[in-house]
């Protein structure tokens, strides 16, 4: 089976760090599945997104990405100046202009048609993910890269993204890969789940890594939540057919840290 | 029509308006007014030198933005502070550009000119120079329109579409350099990043895109610059000052309609 990304031996060292932001990860996606990488804050996440993208120095390691592999990649806390005017329709042309229908196509997927004249300031939270992710779509890629695509939605717009993303999944066979803070919703629309923290935790099908023990050390009480519901969920889901073909006993994160 | 000086006044600051309108839409975006009013003042150190050199001041002074902007790009990739590394360097070097001007006879009774700029001095050799380096700053910006654009919204979605933003960075630092250089005769070292934010400013109150910001303050510019220098002749009054000054009614102005 083709891999999109494949990362081996990956660390990277921030300069006047002592620790490696990131020791010895190994990574790969595959066409069409949806990853998603978890860990408590500082844990790396967002390095190992841009480490897979080659926008970071490793350190060790290296990482092969498939010829030609288009991305779209929607970064953590864009902030748009003020200062800078900037209408929808014009930032869904940047780097490269695309034409009127197109940017109507890309705004409707995402569930935000019309909002091409808006000033993008004026958005709210929710309607401005939308936004990125319709520009992000525009590449046509065969993997999405969301970094806390949900960071400052509200629960229902939480929920409302991430099924967004799974339609998109379904309907374009982009993977996606996702880091997340949202451990209840986030879990429950992944194939595959990595639980970071420096290192690889561990890794495999929600229900394996929601029931490791090295995830329930890093999440505490809210692993406990995602287990429940993860169970109830899978309880009343008949046609699941994931396998379980994770490695839920990593090192105890939270004691090596 | 060139022996008129209010023609050759007029044209210059024209030329300028051309470069500064975009590339002071820029610097209000990146937030690189400091850095401007720093390369600016660095410019003065380029004027001594020409002098001590017999270079054109045009040279000098650009040679010395050129240096600026590479030692704050190599310093702050270092990790020390902008604010740090701009309050030390601007300021070394306008004290350094005065010290090496007491050394220039001629220079100590002129230097108000390059402090203020002397618009109605221009000389014919002048207007080439500025025609020439408001052009390179336009066609370089027009270029990289995209990237520049893209790389001032986000560096992380830049370089995600393979764009480095160190060399988009780096791009606008040498543009700026070389509006400073040409904006010395002109409006003079003290006001030339006035020439680069207020029209930029006034612009944004009423602008949807970017270009449409660009173009605006690039018209304000030029009524600024068309303004300043009737006011000038009618009032007897500066004329670098009094385009600086149109500049920020047009600025009040549009603040008071444009309630954004």
């Amino acid at each position: 089976m083709t891999t999109l990304i494949r990362a081996t031996d990956l660390s990277v060292s921030h300069a006047g760090a002592d620790l490696p932001v990131l020791s010895h990860v190994d990574f790969q996606i595959r066409p069409g599945e949806i990853v998603t990488v978890v860990g408590p804050n500082g844990s790396g996440k967002s390095t190992l997104v841009r480490a897979l993208l080659g926008h970071v120095t490793l350190s060790t390691g290296r990482v092969e990405r498939l010829p030609g592999l288009r991305i779209g990649y929607v970064p953590q806390r864009v902030h748009i100046e003020r200062a800078m005017p900037m209408t929808v329709r014009r930032f869904l042309s940047l780097p490269r202009r695309i034409g009127d229908a197109r940017a109507a196509a890309a705004l409707e997927r995402t569930g935000v048609p019309g909002l091409e004249r808006r000033q993008i300031t004026a958005l709210s939270g929710g309607q401005f993910q939308r936004v990125l992710l319709a520009r992000a779509l525009l590449s046509d890629p065969q993997l999405l890269v969301l970094d806390e695509p949900t960071q400052g939605l509200d629960q229902p717009g939480i929920v409302a993204f991430y099924k967004l993303i799974e339609e998109v999944r379904a309907e374009t066979g982009a993977a996606v890969l996702m880091v997340s803070h949202d451990l209840l919703v986030v879990m429950r629309a992944s194939d595959r789940v990595i639980c970071l923290n420096g290192h690889i935790c561990c890794e495999g099908t929600p229900q394996a890594v929601s029931a490791a023990p090295a995830y329930r050390a890093m999440f505490g009480a809210d692993a406990q939540g995602t287990l429940a519901l993860y169970q109830h969920h899978h309880d009343h889901d008949h046609d699941h057919d994931h396998v379980a073909d994770g490695r839920p006993d990593g090192p105890a994160c939270a004691l090596s840290h | 029509m060139l022996d008129d000086f209010l023609t050759r006044a007029v044209l210059a600051g024209l030329g300028l308006v051309a470069a500064t309108g975009a590339l002071g839409s820029f610097v209000v975006w990146r937030r690189m007014a400091y850095f401007g009013d720093s390369t600016a003042h660095a410019a003065i150190l380029g004027v001594a030198l020409s002098f001590v050199l017999s270079l054109p001041i045009y040279l000098g002074t650009w040679a010395v933005a050129v240096a600026m902007a590479l030692i704050v790009a190599h310093l702050t990739g270092r990790g020390q502070s902008m604010d740090t590394v701009l309050g030390v360097l601007a300021h070394s070097a306008l004290a350094l550009g005065l010290v090496g001007v007491s050394f220039v006879p001629s220079l100590r009774v002129g230097l108000d000119a390059f402090l203020f700029g002397d618009i109605l001095a221009v000389t014919r050799t002048d207007l080439a120079w500025i025609w020439a380096g408001a052009g390179a700053v336009l066609g370089l910006l027009v270029w990289r329109w995209q990237r520049l654009v893209t790389a001032s919204v986000n560096e992380e979605l830049a370089m995600a579409a393979g764009i480095d933003p160190a060399r988009e960075r780096l791009i606008l630092s040498l543009a700026l350099a070389l509006v400073v250089a040409i904006a010395i005769r002109i409006v003079g070292a003290l006001l030339i990043s006035a020439m680069l934010i207020v029209p930029a400013a006034a612009a944004r109150g009423f602008s949807a895109t970017p270009e449409g910001m660009a173009g605006s303050a690039t018209v304000i510019g030029a009524i600024s610059v068309l303004g300043g220098l009737a006011a000038s002749l009618w009032l007897d009054t500066p004329a670098g000052p009094s385009i600086v000054t149109i500049s920020a009614i047009i600025y009040v102005v549009t603040l008071m309609i444009c309630r954004r």
